[in-house]
């Protein structure tokens, strides 16, 4: 019993995990149809913003502030990836719309001078990010049954991203703006909306969730150069599952990835676990090629 | 349209320039340093060795330290007058953490560089495919790391330790002194796949239990699932042979699982002074490791190599049991070549039978049958400041024994 609901738990908690990386690259790969590999590295530049924030309260700020700097580095992880990824879209992105192979191809290349660039600056080895003392140790429910409060927190987390990311998309004039171009950019450039801010905008937003991607990574792993490419498959996963363009999508993948992952890694071993996950999802986009929640517009048809 | 299309080229223009640079930046700055030394105080051509490790890629993270080891003694060498009179002159080349890569540089470095020796490799797999190479083309590799053991190669000098050097003593500690039931942690490949078949005949042998075993792929940063099977398994001990970045995440989320080093005993063998910098002394504090060297071991010899590596690479560096391990490994190639008289590879060998070293890890010295070296083990325990406080060692150097052929539940291993 306390397996069951410790299980029940470690599934969701590695589905809102999965959920937060996999945000950033539904809006770019989902929305804008941009295969961007380097997704995985902001992600890095987020844990690395966090790092750099947390050196600098250590250098200059009182100590009794230290346990603050986590909430004072997710809006910076947040703005320096989504300026990474602002001047990305800018300078490369934008030539390459419509050419899914190329901007793949282009984004690699840039996810690879991205993490030579972090090996420069911070060095081969990973760096410690130690987390704030309130986000230390976990909720009792039972004996044997503990809930870590870091696990909790990116849970919460995601959620508060997610209403964001709702209210932004469907609530707020620039979101449908935003909307627009991604369904109709021509119409939408008739009516007066200038695509290119919208693109550069959307993109920008894309990345800056990823940067809290990375910001919330340091809780729980490794904070390193090659951060990205760990999650960038999973990420990958994650939006393919779930349907191309919806955020329903996107959250209904990463919850079935996340519970089947822990699942079979509970009766099974981690990568004989992993393999059964991929075989069940080759199986299901057999049989519903457009993932989860199929997007229904003329356009596709 | 033109236009764009010059704002294209600039873009790719501009990329190209800030990768060159950033590779630039990654190039080692000893390779410039030693053109000069070369030119310094003694005659006659200098000795060529190869240094061949993963300056890139996944294991870069452990190899760079022990390249810069094995430059900082060949740096001590050649201020001190060199080998033979002649100055060394290191060919550093890069194995990209790739075990092909690693094959066909150590091919370059004895065919073409016409290397006396080469030191290189950390993982089992790049020994393993640089092995036949060596044994090829009659060629000399000092390898610096911790190993699984069942090897030997007449053209390979082992200056890590093997299994009864660091895991069969640690075992026995553990069972007389933390408790017998066992769980075993390991990432999926060769190295802890098979230290954990040595373990499994050695705690069926001397009265442990195996409660429990699981291997992650490399690279695996949830462990949440495991963790629950641990908790389920109630073991005394975690014997932990995971490798590389898997043991931050492994650690971070066994703290946050509630589980300390006081209610769960863990001993890794892949856990040292660099790793635990990346993962945090505050995370790993009190739980144990097994190596033949800690920074804090106290000799006089290790007093004066941690101050000149930090000296030389910083005061916030720090060094480990590989990194030793490759120092040494220089060093007692130098004795070999100077004791032969010449670098010549089978005078080398028979030089080095029985040769003695004192290393910072204290007395070392070269078992002529199957070249690693004999070494003291210990046991340590992970302090507030990221160090290790010595819990026991073995006394005296332990001779090696690659294929446990003195125990009795190794027959069955070596028979493999």
């Amino acid at each position: 019993m306390d397996m069951f609901v410790l299980q029940m738990f470690n599934g969701l908690s590695i589905s809102s995990i999965l959920l937060l990386i996999a945000l950033g690259l539904a809006v770019t790969f989902g929305l804008m149809n941009v295969i961007n590999m380097a997704h995985g590295e902001l992600i890095m530049i987020g844990a690395y913003a966090t790092y750099v924030t947390q050196n600098l309260f250590i250098s200059y700020a009182p100590q009794a502030w230290f346990d603050v700097y986590f909430i004072v580095a997710l809006p910076i992880a947040f703005g320096v990836a989504a300026l990474i990824g602002w001047l990305l879209e800018v300078v490369l992105i934008r030539h390459l719309y419509g050419r899914p192979l190329d901007s793949l191809l282009a984004t690699w290349g840039v996810g690879m001078m991205l993490q030579q660039l972090a090996r420069t600056i911070f060095g081969a080895p990973n760096v410690g990010v130690s987390s704030p003392a309130w986000l230390n140790g976990g909720l009792t429910i039972a004996d044997g049954i503990v809930f870590p409060y870091k696990r909790l927190f990116i849970i919460a987390l995601v959620s508060v991203v997610l209403l964001c990311m709702y209210l932004y998309i469907y609530r707020t004039s620039s979101g449908r703006r935003m909307r627009a171009v991604m369904q109709n950019r021509s119409m939408a450039g008739c009516l007066g909306i200038s695509t290119r801010r919208v693109d550069g905008m959307t993109f920008a937003i894309g990345s800056g969730i990823a940067g809290i991607a990375g910001c919330a990574l340091t809780l729980i792993g490794p904070i390193g150069p090659s951060l990205g490419t760990y999650y960038i498959v999973d990420a990958f996963m994650v939006v393919v599952l779930g349907g191309v363009g919806k955020l329903v999508g996107t959250v209904c993948g990463a919850l079935g990835i996340g519970m089947f992952n822990t699942l079979f890694e509970t009766y099974t071993s981690a990568s004989i676990g992993k393999v059964l996950v991929f075989v069940c999802i080759v199986a299901f986009l057999q049989w519903k090629p457009r993932g989860l929640v199929a997007i229904r517009t003329r356009s596709l048809d | 349209m033109k236009k764009r299309t010059v704002k294209l080229w600039s873009v790719l223009l501009g990329a190209v320039i800030a990768l060159t640079g950033c590779v630039e930046g990654g190039t080692p700055p000893e390779a410039s340093g030693s053109d000069g030394a070369g030119e310094s105080t003694s005659s006659g051509e200098p000795i060529k060795v190869g240094v061949l490790h993963s300056l890139s890629g996944t294991m870069a993270i452990s190899e760079v330290s022990v390249k810069d080891a094995e430059m900082l003694a060949i740096e001590e060498i050649n201020a001190a007058g060199g080998v033979l009179g002649k100055q060394i002159e290191p060919v550093v080349e890069d194995g990209a953490s790739d075990w092909p890569t690693f094959a066909e540089k150590a091919g370059k470095l004895l065919q073409q560089d016409k290397v006396a020796a080469v030191f290189g490799g950390w993982t089992s797999a790049s020994r393993k495919a640089m092995l036949p190479v060596f044994e090829q083309n009659k060629g000399l590799l000092f390898y610096p790391v911790q190993y699984e053991g069942l090897e030997s190669s007449p053209n390979i000098f082992y200056t890590g330790a093997t299994t009864n050097q660091q895991i069969v003593p640690s075992v026995t500690w553990l069972l007389e002194n933390r408790g017998k039931k066992f769980y075993l942690l390991g990432s999926d490949y060769v190295f802890p796949k098979t230290a954990n078949q040595v373990i499994k005949a050695q705690l069926a042998a001397e009265g442990g239990e195996v409660v429990g075993e699981e291997y992650t792929p490399l690279g695996h940063t949830d462990y949440s699932t495991i963790i629950s099977k641990i908790k389920a398994a109630k073991p005394d001990i975690v014997y932990n042979t995971l490798n590389g970045d898997s043991n931050v995440a492994f650690f971070k989320q066994l703290k946050d699982a509630g589980i300390s080093s006081e209610q769960l005993t863990t001993l890794s063998v892949s856990v040292a002074e660099e790793e635990i910098r990346g993962i945090g002394a505050d995370v790993l504090k009190g739980h144990l490791a097994s190596w033949n060297y800690y920074q804090t071991t106290d000799t006089s010899e290790n007093k004066t190599f941690v101050e000149k590596y930090k000296e030389k690479y910083g005061a916030d560096r720090v060094t480990a049991d590989p990194i030793e391990a490759g120092y040494v490994a220089v060093y007692l190639w130098k004795a070999a070549v100077e004791k032969a008289g010449s670098t010549d590879v089978e005078k080398v060998k028979e030089a080095a039978k029985g040769l003695e070293f004192d290393a910072p890890e204290g007395k070392v010295t070269v078992d002529g049958e199957n070249q690693h070296i004999y070494k003291t083990v210990r046991i340590g325990e992970v302090q507030e400041d990221g160090q290790f406080k010595e819990l026991w060692n073995s006394g005296a150097p332990v001779k090696p024994d690659p294929y446990l052929k003195t125990y009795d539940w190794g027959a069955s291993l070596s028979a493999k």
